[in-house]
C-alpha cells in the first residue's frame, strides 16, 4: 500500500467512455498527462479553494497553479464554472462480488462510482469466499482493474472465515493490500477473541472497523424501537444494542490500544461516546452512512421497504445528533453503505426484506446537500467523503497537492437533476432517494491521472 | 458560486401512510389498519354491521350483495376462527369463497410471496382476506394486486387485526352506547398483539374517555403512551372505575423469550379472577379476542361468568366483516 503512486490499475482496464489514450503513450502506466484549466478547485484537506490549475502527470498531481518547467500538456480540460474536488473514498460499500453477481458485479459498480464521483471503493469481507485470504484480495484487485472504473479495496476478514473464533491471517491480507480488518456485524465467540484478534491487530498497526451491534439485544429486529415501530409491530433494535457493543469494545481499545474505526454508527449516544473516547485520547473514530444524515424512523412508517437498513433509521433526535457529530468533525468519514439488491429482495413484506440501500450514485449528492442546508461547511462536507477515509485508510489521496495520487473530479454545480431509477448504473435500484432533486452533478473523474469517466454533453447523470 | 436549494420531492408513500385504504373518489377499498379511517368510516363500518346483524337472526341468512364476486381467504399463518368468520361473512353476502393455507415453508421454497399473489390474481379474485405472521403484509399486497382488487388484514404480524378491533367497539357500542364516557382497559401481552393496536387505534377514533393498557414492562411496546393509551402495571389500579376490561391471549412461548418468568406469576398478577373483576365497575363486561387460556389470563369463572361477552363478540364478528367486504366492495361500478 506503500507506493500507490505507482500502482497500475488500468493496464487492461476497458475503457469505460471509450476514449482513446493519446498517441505515443502507453495507456495506464506514464499518461495520462493533463492540465485541467480554470476550475474552482477545492482540496478539503488543507482547505483552499480557488480558482486556479491543476497539472496532472504519472498518475499523480505534479502542480497546482504554476505548470512545471518543461510540463508538455497531452490533454488540456477547460473546467471553468466548475468544481475540480477530489475524488470520492467510500470506506464501505458492497460490490456483491465475489458470490452474488445476481444483485452487482464489480465492473457494474466500480462504473457507477467512478460516475458519481468515487474513485476508491473498500468493500467488506463478507463476500463469498470471504476475504480471508489474499487470493481472494487479488481476486478482487483483478476484476477492478478488467472493469477499469474505480479503485477497489479490500478489507479483510479480522476472523477466519467470519466465524468469530480464529484469527485470520492479517498480515498476509495486509501485504496483499488490504486497508482494513473487520467482523461486520458477525459475532465473535466471546470478549477474549475480540481482544486478542485487536492486540495482534495493533501488533502490525492495522485498522480494525467494527460496525457496533450486540447481536442478541438487536436479533429479530428491523426498525429503531421507539414509537414509530411500536406502532407499526415491527420489532425493534433497540439503541442499547449499538451502545453495549460500542462499550466492550472501547474497553478493549483503552487495553490494547488497537486502532478502531467504528462504521454505520446510527445513535446520538454512540456519537457521545465516541467523543468522549476521543477526548480521551483513545485512537477511535467514526464513520456513518449518508443515509442516516437525512433519514429517519419516520420514513419506515409507510413500510417502505427500501428505508429497512441495518442499523435501523432511528430517531429525529439521532439524525441530527448525527448531523451534529459530522460538522464538528467527531465523525471523520461518511460513507454509502452501498448494498445493492436485485428487485426481489425488497419485493416483501417490510421485515422479510433485504436490508441495505443502492447508495453509491447518492453519496456525493447528499454530502454536498448537508454543505447547501448549512448543516455542514461545504469544505466539511467534502472532507468527510475525501480527506477524511483517505486518513483513516492512510490513503495518498482525498487532496489536491502535489505528491497525491490524480484522483480528481469535474463536478457541474449548476446541473439539476432527479434522482430516478431508470439513471442509476449501480444494478441495485434500491433506494428510498428516488424522486429526490440535485443541484450538480459528476462531468469527469480520473482514477490515477485517467479519465475514466466523461458525462456525455447532454445526457442524463451517469448515462455513457 | 449560488447554490440553489431545491426541497425534495418526497415520495408519494411517506406523505400519508394510509392513504392507499381509499380509491380516488375517497372511498374504502382495502382495509390494512383503523389508522386513517377516522370516526365516520369507523362509525359507518359499525352502522352498516348493525343492519347486517338481522341478517344474521333471519331463516335464509343471504343477501345477494356481493352475487357474483371472489373472495380469497389467503392464510399464510393458521388460523381456523377468524378464517371461518371471514368465510361465512363471505357466503352472506353471496359471494364465492375459496380457502388458500399457504404454509410458509411454501414462500421459503422459492416461490416468493409477489408469485403467490400473481397467480392468485390471475383467478380473477375481486377480494383478499390476507393474514400474514410479518407486519406490514398485508400494505405489501395492497400495494401489489390489481387495481380492481380490494385487500382485507386479516391479522399481519403485531402490526394490525382492523376487523377483530371493529368487532370489539361494535360490541362495546351495543352494550354500553356511547364511547365518551368510557374506560377501557387491556390486559395483558400489548407488545406482541396486533390486535391490541387495532383496538387502542379504534377505541381512540372514537373518543374513547380513557383506553389504557395494564401489563409488565416486558410486555409493553416502547413508547406505548404515544399510541393514546394510559400506562399501568398494577391490576388493582389500573382496573378501577373501567367499563370494558379486554384480555389478551398469552402465548406461552413468552416465557423462553425472558419476557415473563411463568404462568402461574402472571396468572396471580395479571390473570383476570373474579376478585381482580370486583375492583372494576360492577357493571364492567369483559371481552376477549380469543382463544382464551384459561388459567393463564383468565379464570374460568369470569370467562363463562354474566360479564363475560365474549360469545357475543364472535357472533358480532360476522356482521361486521359482511359490513366491512360489502363497503370495500360498493365503491366499484360494476
Amino acid at each position: 500500500m506503500n507506493d500507490i503512486m505507482n500502482q497500475t490499475y488500468f493496464a487492461q482496464g476497458l475503457d469505460i467512455d471509450h476514449l482513446k489514450p493519446p498517441e505515443g503513450c502507453r495507456p495506464g502506466i506514464d499518461c495520462e498527462r493533463w492540465i485541467i484549466r480554470g476550475a474552482r478547485v477545492i482540496d478539503p484537506a488543507s482547505g483552499q479553494d480557488a480558482i486556479t490549475d491543476v497539472f496532472i502527470d504519472k498518475a499523480g498531481i505534479v502542480a497546482v497553479g504554476q505548470a512545471p518547467v518543461d510540463f508538455v500538456s497531452d490533454n488540456i480540460m477547460n473546467a471553468e464554472g466548475l468544481w475540480l474536488i477530489p475524488g470520492l473514498i467510500d470506506s464501505w460499500a458492497r460490490l456483491r462480488e465475489p458470490g452474488q453477481e445476481h444483485k452487482a458485479t464489480i465492473a457494474s459498480e466500480a462504473r457507477a462510482a467512478v460516475a458519481a464521483g468515487i474513485t476508491t471503493v473498500c468493500i467488506p469481507p463478507d463476500t463469498d469466499p470471504v476475504i480471508d485470504t489474499p487470493a481472494v484480495v487479488r481476486l478482487i484487485k483483478r476484476r477492478a482493474q478488467l472493469a477499469g472504473g474505480a479503485r477497489v479495496l479490500s478489507i479483510g476478514a479480522l476472523t477466519q472465515n467470519l466465524e468469530g473464533k480464529r484469527l485470520a491471517e492479517m498480515v498476509d491480507l495486509k501485504e496483499a493490500g488490504c486497508v482494513a480488518v473487520s467482523n461486520l456485524l458477525k459475532p465473535l465467540e466471546n470478549l477474549a477473541v475480540m481482544r486478542r484478534a485487536m492486540e495482534y491487530a495493533a501488533t502490525f498497526d492495522m485498522l480494525v472497523i467494527v460496525q457496533p451491534q450486540d447481536r442478541a439485544l438487536a436479533r429479530g429486529g428491523c426498525a429503531h424501537e421507539g414509537a414509530i415501530a411500536s406502532r407499526l409491530g415491527l420489532p425493534g433494535i433497540p439503541v442499547a444494542a449499538e451502545t453495549a457493543a460500542m462499550a466492550q469494545v472501547l474497553a478493549l481499545v483503552e487495553e490494547t490500544g488497537a486502532r478502531v474505526h467504528f462504521a454505520n454508527l446510527s445513535s446520538a449516544r454512540a456519537a457521545q461516546m465516541l467523543e468522549q473516547a476521543r477526548r480521551e485520547g483513545l485512537p477511535v473514530s467514526g464513520g456513518v452512512s449518508a443515509h442516516q444524515l437525512f433519514l429517519s424512523e419516520m420514513d419506515t412508517d409507510a413500510f417502505d421497504a427500501n428505508c429497512h437498513v441495518i442499523p435501523p433509521l432511528r430517531s429525529l433526535r439521532d439524525r441530527d445528533a448525527l448531523l451534529d457529530a459530522v460538522a464538528r468533525g467527531v465523525i471523520e468519514v461518511i460513507h454509502s453503505d452501498h448494498q445493492p439488491h436485485e428487485r426481489d429482495a425488497k419485493t416483501e413484506p417490510f421485515p422479510e426484506a433485504a436490508p441495505g440501500i443502492s447508495a453509491l450514485e447518492t453519496l456525493l449528492p447528499l454530502a454536498l446537500r448537508l454543505a447547501e442546508t448549512g448543516a455542514v461547511g461545504l469544505h466539511d462536507a467534502l472532507h468527510r467523503i475525501t480527506a477524511g477515509p483517505a486518513r483513516l485508510l492512510r490513503l495518498k489521496a482525498g487532496g489536491i497537492a502535489p505528491g497525491l495520487r490524480a484522483d480528481l473530479c469535474l463536478y457541474n454545480p449548476q446541473s439539476a437533476w432527479t434522482l430516478e431509477t431508470q439513471h442509476m448504473l449501480s444494478h441495485g435500484k434500491n433506494t428510498p432517494f428516488i424522486g429526490w432533486d440535485f443541484n450538480g452533478q459528476i462531468t469527469h473523474t480520473w482514477v490515477a491521472g485517467r479519465l475514466v469517466y466523461r458525462q456525455r454533453i447532454g445526457s442524463a447523470p451517469g448515462l455513457a | 458560486m449560488a447554490v440553489v436549494f431545491v426541497r425534495p420531492k418526497r415520495p408519494k408513500l411517506a406523505r400519508d401512510p394510509w392513504a392507499i385504504q381509499f380509491d380516488g373518489d375517497g372511498h374504502l377499498k382495502h382495509l390494512l389498519t383503523i389508522e386513517g379511517l377516522g370516526p365516520e368510516w369507523v362509525t359507518r363500518i359499525l352502522d352498516t354491521a348493525e343492519s347486517f346483524l338481522s341478517v344474521t337472526g333471519r331463516d335464509v341468512k343471504k343477501v345477494p350483495l356481493l352475487r357474483g364476486r371472489t373472495v380469497v381467504n389467503l392464510f399464510f399463518e393458521s388460523s381456523t376462527r377468524t378464517r371461518t368468520t371471514f368465510e361465512l361473512a363471505a357466503k352472506r353476502l353471496s359471494a364465492d369463497v375459496l380457502n388458500l393455507n399457504i404454509s410458509t415453508s411454501a414462500t421459503t421454497k422459492g416461490e416468493s410471496l409477489l408469485d403467490t399473489l400473481h397467480n392468485i390474481q390471475a383467478m380473477q379474485a375481486d377480494m383478499f382476506v390476507v393474514r400474514h405472521d410479518m407486519s406490514g403484509a398485508a400494505h405489501f399486497i395492497a400495494r401489489n394486486v390489481e387495481p380492481h382488487v380490494s385487500v382485507l388484514n386479516a391479522g399481519d404480524g403485531w402490526h394490525a387485526h382492523p376487523t377483530q378491533a371493529l368487532l370489539d367497539v361494535f360490541t362495546i357500542r351495543k352494550m354500553k352506547g356511547e364511547f365518551a364516557p368510557l374506560r377501557v382497559a387491556i390486559v395483558g401481552d400489548i407488545l406482541h398483539s396486533r390486535v391490541a393496536r387495532s383496538q387502542i387505534h379504534a377505541l381512540n377514533t372514537l373518543s374513547t374517555g380513557e383506553v389504557r393498557v395494564i401489563a409488565p414492562r416486558t410486555l409493553l411496546p416502547t413508547q406505548v403512551e404515544k399510541l393514546g393509551v394510559r400506562v399501568f402495571h398494577d391490576m388493582r389500579a389500573g382496573l378501577k372505575d373501567v367499563d370494558v376490561i379486554i384480555m389478551l391471549r398469552l402465548q406461552r412461548e413468552r416465557m423462553e423469550g425472558a419476557l415473563l418468568p411463568s404462568e402461574d406469576e402472571f396468572f396471580r398478577l395479571y390473570g383476570l379472577t373474579p376478585e381482580k373483576l370486583a375492583w372494576a365497575k360492577p357493571d364492567a363486561i369483559v371481552m376477549h379476542p380469543g382463544p382464551a387460556n384459561r388459567g393463564v389470563e383468565i379464570d374460568s369463572e369470569v370467562a363463562d361468568g354474566p360479564q363475560s361477552v365474549i360469545l357475543q363478540q364472535v357472533s358480532n364478528g360476522i356482521a361486521v366483516r359482511m359490513a366491512v367486504m360489502s363497503l370495500c366492495m360498493s365503491g366499484r361500478e360494476e
